[in-house]
């Protein structure tokens, strides 16, 4: 598998999404924002960060970017396409992903460790992860709390598009565990053509022992 | 332009004998320009005029040093051809008037400061002071700094691992921001200040020239002006985005070999930059002022040289580089012009409408700035305090509750969770340990860090605290099993022209000189702030230090929380039962008179090179510190960070047990042991004479001083973990 990894000014995780893509035998470039071509690749990641230093909104300025038109394209293709964090903002901002991501619902940034619901595991970056499971991943945004309509709530219900939801050590998925006020406790999601997945929790911290954990790894597998 | 006089001179903050000096070494009144120039090279945050003396006798040397104080920040050794680089700012004046921008621009400050020199900034640390809880400013001030450090680091990308946060309430007047920064970088790819090559070609990149900051390195200027509102300085605003990309950019530039010289506009922005630069190249510089990109129009001269916008950089090329250097900081959208040259003159020459409006001998800035040895008085130690009264009747439980819950001890999560402290997927120690630990990127050693300091040791005898200070951050480097390398000083008092003041300043020095001596540790990098006062009334003495480590096998890191029960409790170092300045008598009882623990150099390094062959020998399981409410809130802190429990015994009356569990006497360490190493453990502390304590084991779940108390930790934790999110609730 071949990667292409979007740096945007301001993106400040593409380093270590490069390292965990390749830590996992991917192939992977640096493709710079204003580039007009993406180089060959089955799956884009946009990275996380502060893309245009989250001006105007988050992800909003770096989703009309030149590259931008070719991930796009890509996607519509049926390329694979992962947005963590911030890149999950560019995903809601661009339209390749329904709903929007507003701030925490304390008004403060959070980095810690919390824990996710694997609750769809057919798609091609969960597969690797049992359905139900629960995966421990650090989240590290200000802007990460889901916000959609009733109705699109209940479309991603019923095409099956939540992929991760907050949950507590054992799975219990409550107020109680959702850090930033996510509707649904809404982790990650997708398209439903199952090619565009969008996340707040950053795998790539969580795929080396030394730093804790490495449940963020199955992604990474699953992703092969 | 206006007519400057001695009167208009006194407004600039300069004296009068300062202002008849700047005439003797001009041969001529100087004119605003200048005058503002002068001034602002002339105050204390630039000068260093009452601290220089004494900041010459600290120790900078030992064999991992390749760079010491006078840079833009300290460089040291880390083999393999590594380096790493560091310093700690303080920014405390205008985080007191605007804590998110004060607190945000310090950490952009102290960041330019390590990747000017071609690191990579991998870890930011902080130590921040705020007034009593219950001030009516300090809720607003903590939130403040909090998210104005987060906004600034977590932007930028450079994880935030460690600090400290207190309050005390000689902070409500004037509160504390002390910004550190540490980088990697190549030994032989380190950039410095020193200007060189006549013609070469000075280039300014970054962010455009504004209002903003004029004078916030000397004083309020809107006094001397009728036309106040344009002229009023603010504070800075940083615009960490714009800083990520002058840090790429930057390093971008630093791969070619286009650069001679490279300086961070900081504090007095152009005319610092500038003129050290070449002043420490011995030459002259001229700068056509038209040619600075400047935000505003009709910016002045005056306001163009002593504005100190963020995100700027002076960077003096090779010629012929011009265009190459270019390419770079259009790619990353930043501003980039060629406003002057270096010259033979040895002066600071600067153009503005094809006229010279200013002309000033740079070695009378730089050599001739005033120096002053200012009075100071010796403080004795203070006479000890028998603290039985106070204590015989004590609950020893209620008063380990009252310290887990107090403000300053209480668990700093709330404070770390709003910074990224995982960015760069190198921390491999979290906060909450005794020093954060970074992985050095792409390798298998590590950087360790922290920032420490005492300042109710500090006030109660300045030399006892300052050593103190260097030997707690020793101490947490030790601890997760690194070598202590050396340290950077951020050292804020009050008024140095009080004598009271400038011998706290005297003594911390001496203390620290001490200190930094008898391990080895010298300092690298550093800042001074004073003034600290408000009504004549000033904060503690609080040098803050930080300390680096190396950690040569991350694979040897220790840390704090306990691994297993069923393990064997020791404390390492002498406990004698000092108690006076402790938490429990400053903060729990209230009484804050008495000296702070002695210091024993021998003690201390004995100890801490004893505790680092356990680590490397893997004798130990866990480690940490002795330091605030004594064994007893160290044990707590080990069992809270791993739901384990404890189970010691101590011996006598109640007295006897609160003088043991509470005292905060030096160079201790709490340790858990596995059976099976006792007694090779036995055998090494019986041969180097190391003082060593098994006072109980640990257990599940359970808490427990055997005949005394018992409580869960989970109980601990709630009493430990509540205190920041109620105080933030309303």
């Amino acid at each position: 598998m071949k990667a292409s990894v979007i740096v945007f000014p301001g993106s400040n995780c593409d380093r270590d999404i490069k390292i965990s893509l390749q830590k996992f035998g991917i192939k992977t470039s640096m493709v710079w924002h204003a580039d007009a071509k993406l180089p060959k690749s089955d799956l884009v990641v946009l990275p996380g960060g502060f893309s245009y230093g989250d001006y105007l909104r988050c992800g909003s300025i770096a989703s009309k970017s030149r590259i931008m038109k070719e991930v796009i394209n890509h996607s519509k293709k049926g390329g694979l396409v992962m947005g963590i964090c911030n890149g999950f903002q560019v995903l809601v901002e661009s339209g390749l992903l329904p709903g929007v991501l507003i701030r925490n619902i304390n008004l403060k940034f959070i980095c810690r460790n919390i824990t996710v619901k694997v609750t769809n595991n057919k798609t091609n970056f969960t597969s690797k992860a049992k359905r139900n499971s629960v995966l421990e991943i650090p989240i590290a945004h200000n802007e990460g709390n889901y916000f959609a309509s009733k109705d699109l709530i209940g479309q991603l219900e019923d095409n099956n598009q939540i992929v991760l939801q907050y949950c507590d050590a054992t799975g219990n998925i409550n107020e109680q565990s959702n850090p930033n006020g996510s509707m649904k406790n809404i982790a990650g999601i997708i398209n439903k053509k199952g090619n565009v997945f969008g996340l707040m929790p950053h795998p790539e911290r969580a795929a080396d022992s030394l730093l804790g954990g490495i449940d963020g790894s199955l992604i990474f597998k699953s992703l092969k | 332009m206006q007519e400057v006089n001695q009167e208009l001179a006194i407004k600039h903050g300069l004296t009068v004998g300062e202002y008849n000096k700047i005439i003797e070494l001009m041969g001529r009144n100087p004119n605003l320009v200048e005058l503002g120039i002068f001034s602002a090279m002339w105050n204390e945050h630039c000068s260093y005029k009452s601290s220089r003396i004494w900041l010459q006798t600290l120790p900078t040397k030992n064999k991992y040093v390749i760079q010491g104080p006078g840079e833009n920040a300290g460089v040291v050794d880390f083999g393999d051809g590594d380096v790493v680089i560091f310093k700690i700012e303080s920014h405390n004046h205008p985080s007191y008037i605007e804590p998110y921008q004060g607190a945000a621009t310090g950490v952009g400050g102290i960041l330019r400061d390590v990747f000017t020199m071609g690191a990579r900034p991998v870890a930011n640390l902080n130590s921040i002071r705020f007034g009593s809880p219950s001030h009516e400013k300090t809720k607003y001030l903590l939130n403040g700094v909090v998210s104005g450090i987060g906004g600034y680091g977590n932007c930028i990308g450079v994880p935030t691992v460690g600090g400290e946060t207190e309050f005390d309430e000689c902070y409500n007047g004037n509160i504390l921001v002390n910004a550190m920064n540490v980088g990697i970088a190549k030994k032989n790819k380190v950039f410095y200040s020193i200007a060189s090559g006549v013609g070469n070609p000075v280039v300014y990149v970054g962010s455009k020239t504004g209002r903003d900051g004029i004078h916030g390195a000397t004083m309020a200027s809107a006094e001397f002006d009728e036309d106040s509102e344009s002229k009023k300085p603010t504070v800075q605003v940083g615009d960490p985005f714009t800083e990520k990309l002058l840090l790429e950019a930057c390093l971008e530039l630093m791969q070619k070999k286009s650069i001679v010289s490279i300086q961070d506009m900081g504090a007095a922005g152009l005319t610092s930059s500038s003129i050290e630069m070449a002043s420490k190249g011995d030459l002259g510089i001229k700068i056509n002022l038209n040619l600075i990109p400047c935000r505003e129009n009709n910016m002045t001269p005056y306001e163009i040289m002593l504005s100190e916008s963020q995100e700027r950089m002076l960077i003096v090329l090779k010629k012929g580089k011009e265009n190459e250097a270019k390419k770079i900081f259009e790619k990353w959208g930043l501003d980039f012009a060629i406003i002057g040259r270096l010259t033979n003159t040895k002066k600071l020459e600067l153009e503005y409408n094809k006229k010279i409006v200013c002309s000033i001998p740079i070695h009378s800035l730089g050599d001739n700035a005033p120096k002053y040895k200012r009075e100071y008085i010796t403080y004795n130690y203070p006479k000890s305090i028998n603290h039985n009264s106070e204590i015989d009747k004590l609950d020893i439980k209620d008063s380990l509750l009252k310290i887990l819950s107090h403000p300053n001890y209480s668990n700093k999560s709330w404070v770390w969770e709003q910074y990224d402290h995982m960015v760069m997927t190198d921390t491999i120690q979290k906060p909450g340990g005794d020093s954060a630990v970074v992985r050095y990127h792409g390798k298998n050693k590590g950087i360790a860090a922290t920032v420490d300091c005492v300042p109710r040791y500090c006030k109660a005898h300045p030399k006892s605290g300052a050593m103190q200070a260097v030997c707690e951050t020793w101490r947490n480097l030790i601890s997760v099993g690194a070598q202590p390398i050396a340290i950077t000083n951020c050292l804020n008092f009050g008024n140095p022209e009080k004598k009271e003041i400038m011998g706290q300043f005297v003594d911390s020095i001496n203390g620290m000189k001490e200190a930094c001596e008898a391990l080895d540790y010298p300092v690298i990098s550093g800042n001074v702030s004073l003034y600290n006062e408000t009504n004549s009334v000033a904060i503690y003495p609080t040098p803050t230090i930080g300390g680096v480590g190396l950690l040569k096998n991350i694979n040897n890191m220790m840390t704090y929380n306990f691994k297993d029960s069923e393990n064997i409790i020791a404390v390492i170092g002498e406990t004698s039962g000092h108690l006076s300045q402790s938490a429990l008598i400053y903060d729990i009882i209230g009484n804050k008179e008495g000296p702070p623990p002695q210091i024993n150099l021998k003690e201390e390094k004995k100890n801490g090179l004893f505790v680092s062959e356990l680590i490397k020998n893997k004798l130990v399981n866990a480690v940490h510190d002795i330091s605030h409410g004594g064994i007893i809130v160290t044990l707590a802190e080990m069992c809270m960070a791993s739901n384990i429990g404890a189970k010691i015994k101590v011996s006598g009356s109640n007295t006897d047990k609160i003088k043991y569990l509470f005292s905060e006497d030096q160079a201790r360490y709490l340790v858990e042991i596995s059976k099976k190493n006792l007694e090779k453990i036995k055998k090494i502390s019986a041969t180097k004479n190391i003082k060593i304590d098994f006072i109980g084991k640990t257990q599940s779940e359970i808490f427990e001083i055997e005949n005394n108390l018992r409580i869960s930790v989970k109980e601990l934790k709630t009493n430990n973990e509540s205190w920041f999110k109620n105080y933030n609730k309303s």
